[in-house]
């Protein structure tokens, strides 16, 4: 299957799906104009994965700031990730970023069916 | 040339650490973001002060951008979609505000919306919140509809603004947030 590997940049998040070394993660910043172009190929890319899935999928988010359009795509991504069994997630936060890290608990409240680890960085 | 200091003369006594004027593009929302950023690291501030102030300006600009692009035709008194950002930095708090022209039309969505954010304590935004993410659509605009909520949540304080008059079709829409300097 296909790689996605894209830099992250001051306005769109280094992200990372590689099926074959089982590294799936999004990372950085996400605050771009336009939500829906950039997280287009994360979708589409997961619901190709979706059709073939490892046995276990553990997606990393490891982001410092993201604007609010970022966090309802954000949270489309989740939903995906619940219908692919042996997802999990793992949320970081940066150990002083409360923030972020209640946001990370606010995802797992809505996406209910998916597994969250919390970490700090 | 005098306006020069007393342009300057009210930045200081307002303690604005940030002015723009202008036209508000995604490029120009960066770089803004970069220098408010170099400013609160320059002082040192602490980092979850700096990360709401940074929240708060990215809904803040980003409103700008989307919704001046509908106003986009320049009408005769030169309107376009110019608009204010400002940061001002106190002792106790950093005050995010901006001011950009809306049409009258527009107002009474934009009021409501921004009264039902004030009406609401932590818990009421937190439950306001995940209510709009689960069951909106990004928008053309690229807007989640949550920003006055976010930024609520960032602020801690109620969203403070106005409508000044500007003629039959447009208004001058003022925002204000407040940062708390403490964690």
């Amino acid at each position: 299957m296909e790689i996605i590997n894209l830099e992250g940049t001051e306005e769109t998040p280094k992200v990372i799906l590689d099926k074959d070394n089982g590294i799936f993660e999004i990372s950085g910043r996400s605050l771009p104009e336009d939500v829906r172009t950039f997280y287009q190929q994360v979708l589409d890319w997961l619901d190709k994965y979706a059709a073939a899935p490892n046995p276990e999928t553990k997606f990393t988010f490891k982001l410092e700031y993201f604007n609010t359009a970022s966090s309802k795509v954000i949270l489309d991504v989740l939903t995906k990730l619940e219908g692919i069994s042996g997802a999990k997630v793992i949320w970081y936060h940066h150990d002083d970023d409360e923030d972020m890290e209640e946001a990370g608990k606010e995802f797992q409240d809505i996406v209910d069916g998916l597994p969250f680890e919390f970490k700090t960085y | 040339m005098k306006y020069v200091y007393e342009l300057h003369k009210t930045m200081i006594a307002n303690n604005l650490i940030l002015v723009y004027e202008g036209e508000f593009t995604q490029d120009i929302t960066k770089s803004i973001l970069a220098m408010a950023e170099r400013n609160m690291d320059a002082i040192g501030e602490l980092g979850g002060v700096k990360r709401k102030v940074f929240s708060v300006m990215v809904e803040c600009l980003q409103n700008i951008v989307k919704h001046s692009e509908e106003l986009n035709e320049k009408d005769e008194d030169g309107l376009k979609n110019n608009a204010i950002f400002m940061l001002g930095k106190q002792i106790n708090e950093y005050i995010v505000t901006s001011g950009n022209p809306i049409r009258n039309a527009a107002i009474p969505s934009v009021q409501a919306k921004i009264e039902r954010v004030n009406s609401l304590d932590k818990d009421g935004l937190k439950d306001l919140y995940k209510e709009i993410i689960k069951n909106t659509e990004i928008s053309d605009k690229g807007g989640a509809g949550l920003g006055f909520v976010d930024m609520a949540r960032k602020s801690g304080e109620k969203l403070g603004y106005s409508f000044e008059p500007i003629n039959d079709e447009y208004s001058f829409f003022a925002l204000k947030i407040i940062v708390p300097r403490s964690e």
